[in-house]
């Protein structure tokens, strides 16, 4: 330290040294701002990579493979056939809660084109051009359930495959929805009780 | 006959520059925090440019499409899922086939190169996240992504901060819902009496010992 003349009228005292330099320790702050625990070189779902040739890190399988415990050649729940014939009985249990599993899986991958009670107005085809058949005809009522489970895994014509977006279970609980649709449009008004057509508001 | 070593006004310069340095302290941390929780840092409220202006008010609100058919694994795993090409194709195969905008997706759908989507919603990689937990638990898409079916170009409705995360573990009570209304944008949690949310808590065993603002709940 310089001795400090008496005499300088604007000399610096020691705070106002410690202020000039005040913004010293801010430059620690700054520095302290490490990113590199934000992005780590690692792989998340849906992550770009540099490595494949098609800038996916998620991988497609291999052609002709299958994940282990995703499929069985023999297995009607798998394949919707049971010895090559399309399956004549549902695979699993037929509960209230498979119905309403198969209601919502129904209302969110259907309903937008085969409307919510499956007589093809749904609000796509109500829009644009799209043409989307009934599933209240007689073929579609008398047809083996495995029909159902293979429209969605293998789709149909202009229809896509839904298959990896709905897993098979969820596929076998919207072919016993879509019964149930069929039932509930193609009933005789007879066999009903009397409280359940002052439900439908009859007489 | 020592001199003297502080001029008179020494004491006031003293005061007044021990306040200024407190002021400036202050002003600078409050300036900061302030800068961290603006919309200018965080990016909240700002669309995010796509490849395809994609439009949720388009095929959510309008078209009522909902959100399972293009984020199919939100149920059952981690992370929501970004819907592949061929989502989009199982309807623009059909309609809007010579929309201008949809090019890129129709290309790579012939190229198998996928679109490069931006990331909206990104949370530093030290944290770990998972949809089917919040879902199951009756937490709607509404809670963190906000009205997303009113907005044209998707923008955040949350900065993610740590403290907005512990803020509903410590008190799900204020956001919880029943299981189907999760994917209704519309429904308000308020809308439900407390009492009554306090017993879907219960009901869906949503742990309310303090687990779930343990460090290791969400950096593991
Ligand atoms: C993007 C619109 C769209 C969606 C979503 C859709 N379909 Fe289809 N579906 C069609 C069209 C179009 C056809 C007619 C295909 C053809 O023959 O060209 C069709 C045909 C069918 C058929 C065959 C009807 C027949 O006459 O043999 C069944 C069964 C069917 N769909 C079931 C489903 C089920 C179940 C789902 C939900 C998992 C579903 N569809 C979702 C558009 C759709
Ligand atoms: C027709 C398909 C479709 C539907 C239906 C849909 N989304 Fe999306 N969503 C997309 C696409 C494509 C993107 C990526 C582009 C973007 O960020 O806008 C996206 C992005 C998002 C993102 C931001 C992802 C990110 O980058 O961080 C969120 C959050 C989201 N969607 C939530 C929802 C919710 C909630 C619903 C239901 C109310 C929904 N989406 C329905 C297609 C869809
Ligand atoms: C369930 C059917 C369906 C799916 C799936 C779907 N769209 Fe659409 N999209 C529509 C319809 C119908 C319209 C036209 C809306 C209208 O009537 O104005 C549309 C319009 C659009 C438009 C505006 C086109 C224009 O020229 O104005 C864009 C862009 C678009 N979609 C992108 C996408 C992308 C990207 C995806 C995949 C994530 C997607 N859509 C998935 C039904 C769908
Ligand atoms: C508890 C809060 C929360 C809820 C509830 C929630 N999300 Fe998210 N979402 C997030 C966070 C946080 C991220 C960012 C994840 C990351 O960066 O890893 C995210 C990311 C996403 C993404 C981007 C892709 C991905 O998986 O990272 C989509 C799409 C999405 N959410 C859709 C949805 C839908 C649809 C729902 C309703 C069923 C929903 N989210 C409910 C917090 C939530
Ligand atoms: C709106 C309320 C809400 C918000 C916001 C929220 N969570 Fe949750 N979170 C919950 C509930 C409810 C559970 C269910 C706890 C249970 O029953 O196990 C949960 C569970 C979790 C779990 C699983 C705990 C376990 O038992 O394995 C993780 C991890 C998690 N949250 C992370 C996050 C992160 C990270 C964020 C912020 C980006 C976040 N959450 C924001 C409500 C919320
Ligand atoms: C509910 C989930 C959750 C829990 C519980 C949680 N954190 Fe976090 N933490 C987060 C999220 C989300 C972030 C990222 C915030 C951001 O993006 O700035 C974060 C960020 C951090 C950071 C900042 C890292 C950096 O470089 O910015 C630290 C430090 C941290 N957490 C420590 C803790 C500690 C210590 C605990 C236990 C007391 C804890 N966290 C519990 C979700 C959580």
């Amino acid at each position: 330290m310089q001795p400090v003349a008496p005499s300088l009228r604007r000399k610096p005292t020691v705070m106002s040294l410690l202020a000039r330099f005040a913004w010293l320790p801010l430059c620690f702050v700054l520095v302290g701002c490490h990113i590199d625990m934000y992005d780590q070189p690692k792989y998340r779902p849906n992550r770009p990579s540099d490595f494949f040739e098609d800038g996916r890190s998620m991988r497609p399988p291999v052609e002709n493979t299958v994940a282990m415990g995703s499929f069985e050649a023999d297995s009607a729940l798998f394949t919707g056939r049971l010895n090559g014939e399309l399956a004549v009985d549902l695979p699993m249990e037929l509960t209230a809660d498979l119905l309403e599993r198969g209601q919502t899986r129904y209302e969110a991958f259907c309903a937008p084109c085969h409307g919510l009670a499956g007589d093809g107005n749904g609000v796509i085809a109500y829009r644009g051009p799209l043409q989307v058949p009934t599933l209240h005809n007689d073929r579609l009522r008398t047809v083996a359930i495995g029909y159902y489970f293979d429209v969605i895994t293998n789709g149909i014509n202009r229809m896509y495959s839904y298959a990896h977006r709905i897993p098979p279970e969820d596929r076998w609980a919207v072919a016993a929805y879509v019964r149930a649709l069929q039932l509930s449009q193609n009933v005789d008004a007879d066999t009903l009780t009397a409280e359940e057509r002052a439900l439908l508001g009859g007489p | 006959m020592s001199a003297q070593i502080f001029s008179r006004n020494a004491n006031a310069i003293l005061l007044v520059s021990i306040a200024a340095i407190v002021l400036l302290i202050v002003g600078i941390i409050s300036a900061l925090i302030g800068l961290y929780l603006s919309p200018w840092y965080t990016g909240v409220g700002d669309a995010i440019e796509q490849p395809v202006p994609f439009s949720h008010k388009h095929h959510v609100d309008q078209l009522m499409i909902d959100c399972r058919y293009c984020h199919s694994t939100v149920e059952r795993v981690a992370h929501a899922g970004i819907p592949s090409t061929d989502t989009c194709m199982s309807c623009h195969s059909q309609i809007w086939t010579n929309s201008p905008l949809l090019q890129p997706v129709r290309d790579s759908y012939q190229t198998g190169e996928p679109v490069l989507w931006n990331r909206v919603y990104d949370l530093p990689d030290f944290v770990y996240f998972n949809h089917s937990v919040h879902v199951a638990k009756g937490i709607g898409c509404a809670s963190c992504h906000g009205r997303i079916d009113q907005q044209h170009l998707t923008a955040k409705a949350q900065p993610l901060y740590m403290g907005w995360c512990l803020g509903c573990h410590r008190a799900p009570e204020e956001h919880i819902r029943p299981r189907d209304e999760v994917f209704n944008m519309a429904y308000e949690p308020q809308m439900m009496p407390i009492a009554d949310r306090l017993a879907l808590v219960q009901e869906y065993q949503i742990p309310v010992d303090g687990r779930l603002t343990h460090c290791y709940t969400c950096h593991r």
